[in-house]
């Protein structure tokens, strides 16, 4: 008896697969950047699935909203230049092998596995169980200090970044001039002028 | 019933396709750089089944470092890669032969 709740597994991770297949095998960059928004909010469907509900909106926002933007950016900078067809490149059947490979490796890893057999169960949330209040709790607790340092690296990452982009500035530029703007005094800047008013005249 | 395997097996496959788009998509770095991103989603996806079928909330923990870090990485590398592109007016792997390795 197929579930509701494996319909939507099922659904979700074959369109989940074929968006990443799309992503490499389409060849315009900017229509493989689309797949792999389309795949990334599917794998959020699928982890909102796993009840990690914090992590799926976190993906989304992180990823849709952030990085695949910045991505776009960078492919509409450059010019459109379409990749190679994989039908031309003669190593493909040896990828495919490989590809063949990999999987099956990794489905006969997943077949003999000591975990799998052990724990079949998901964990049983009560109804005031909260996968926010959860993460958060172990992240201040006992993953403090990596959390600091993840922040420490996004730091060094956006000045690492600034630094490679940065071309120095113009030699036009327009900019402030502190100086000036603090040795300015009222007389230089106001000018009092004594107009006689409209009604005065007549 | 949708057990721990099948989570494992969706991400089993998405990580053998981006391996897959690496190889075929050899010559455009910006295509790479996606194809590591997918990789990097097949891990988190499988963190997070096993931080729900194991009972341990650090694997979600672990997701989240990825996500940071996978931040960063895709920033610098997008960076370096508009840097090669001013200099040498190509983004083609093929070109990036100045090391000679």
């Amino acid at each position: 008896m197929i579930s509701l709740l494996d319909c939507f597994f099922y659904s979700i991770s074959s369109m989940l697969v074929a968006s990443s297949l799309a992503v490499i095998l389409v060849r315009h960059p900017v229509r493989a950047a689309l797949f792999l928004v389309l795949s990334f909010v599917m794998a959020a469907m699928l982890w909102m699935l796993l009840e990690a509900e914090f992590l799926s909106l976190v993906l989304i926002f992180v990823y849709v909203g952030a990085i695949m933007t910045l991505f776009l950016f960078v492919i509409m900078m450059l010019p459109a230049e379409e990749s190679l067809s994989w039908k031309k490149w003669r190593g493909f059947p040896f990828a495919l092998l490989l590809f063949a490979l990999l999987l099956s490796l990794l489905f006969y890893m997943l077949k003999h596995s000591l975990l799998l057999g052990a724990s079949a169960s998901p964990a049983d949330t009560t109804s005031t169980y909260t996968n926010t209040q959860a993460i958060g709790h172990i992240l201040y607790t006992q993953y403090a200090l990596p959390f600091e340092m993840i922040g420490i690296l996004l730091l060094v990452a956006m000045v690492a970044a600034i630094m490679l982009t940065f071309r120095g500035r113009r030699v036009d530029a327009k900019g402030q001039c502190i100086n000036k703007q603090v040795r300015a005094s009222k007389q230089d800047q106001l000018k009092l002028v004594n107009i006689p008013s409209e009604g005065e005249k007549g | 019933m949708i057990g721990l395997s099948h989570y494992l097996s969706v991400s089993a496959i998405i990580f053998s396709i981006s391996i897959l788009g690496l190889m075929i998509n050899h010559r455009n770095l910006i295509t790479l750089l996606m194809c590591i991103e997918l990789m990097l989603l097949a891990v988190s996806t499988n963190f997070i089944a096993f931080a729900r079928y194991l009972h341990q909330p650090a694997g979600e923990v672990f997701v989240f470092l990825i996500l940071a870090v996978a931040a960063a990485e895709s920033a610098i590398g997008l960076a370096i890669l508009v840097l090669w592109f001013r200099q040498h007016h190509s983004v083609d792997v093929e070109q990036l032969n100045r090391l000679k390795g």
